[in-house]
């Protein structure tokens, strides 16, 4: 059971940070952060399939999580699910087409054994 | 072109420290306010009327908007290993605040991150420029 709902938590949040990614990007750099402009940005991002996709994927994960939660401990769940942040910067240099150069690699190496030691 | 790029990284750097502490605080408001057990579907919605969990709420949703706005420019590989930092001030909270022992193997771990934190924030935040023609906004405030 709990290694479904990592296997679910997993594939839920990293699908759902890229596709928001994407989305975002396609968007366009938020600049305008006055409250009439901010609302704007929010009611053309509703029609956004790959934000709301994204906010979906989201969502999933979270109740997922904390379904797991409730089966496990924090010390076990924490790092078990930082391994999206390896499959989520492999996505964004195929997917997105970000331009991951090593010291970028480097650092999301070190965050997640790091996220592995705190919380284990 | 360096004025546009330390622009960027500085709102980078302002939108990134609202998404750690929102998400920060947030938590530990929802935790706070939340009662050992929900009986009930009814009971999800009630538990929203507390003080503590729906301040909790309203800050996960700045969370949500602040790191989606910070996605419209920055690269999702950039943005994930530098609100990492929030890992660090969830374990130095709780040995300030809780009085939580902070063991040599959670050192290590903080001191892991800190160095991911800091390599990846010396790149760029942008690697790749937005679709759409900036001559459009260039006009408009921030």
């Amino acid at each position: 059971m709990k290694w479904l709902l990592i296997a679910v938590i997993v594939a839920a949040t990293t699908v759902g940070e890229v596709l928001q990614a994407k989305g975002m990007r396609s968007h366009g750099e938020i600049r305008d952060f006055r409250p009439g402009a901010l609302r704007r940005a929010i009611s053309a991002l509703t029609r956004n399939w790959a934000v709301v996709g994204g906010i979906a994927g989201m969502a999933i994960s979270f109740f997922a999580y904390l379904r797991l939660l409730a089966v496990t401990e924090l010390s076990f769940a924490v790092p078990a699910t930082a391994v999206t942040y390896v499959l989520e910067t492999v996505l964004a240099k195929y997917v997105l087409k970000e331009q991951v150069t090593r010291l970028r690699w480097a650092g999301a190496g070190l965050v997640v054994c790091g996220v592995a030691l705190v919380s284990l | 072109m360096s004025t546009e790029s330390t622009r960027l990284r500085i709102k980078t750097w302002i939108c990134a420290t609202v998404v750690v502490l929102s998400n920060l605080f947030g938590n530990f408001f929802l935790k706070r306010g939340m009662p050992g057990e929900l009986p009930g579907p009814l009971a999800y919605i009630t538990v929203l009327f507390r003080p503590w969990v729906s301040l909790g709420v309203v800050l996960l949703i700045v969370w949500v908007l602040s790191r989606m706005a910070l996605l419209s420019w920055a690269d999702l590989s950039y943005v994930l290993p530098v609100t990492s930092v929030g890992y660090v001030l969830v374990a130095l909270a709780g040995r300030v605040l809780l009085q939580e022992q902070i063991t040599i193997q959670r050192w290590t771990g903080i001191i892991l991150i800190m160095a991911g934190v800091a390599l990846v924030s010396r790149s760029a935040p942008q690697t790749q420029l937005d679709p759409k023609p900036r001559a459009v906004a260039a006009g408009a405030g921030r």
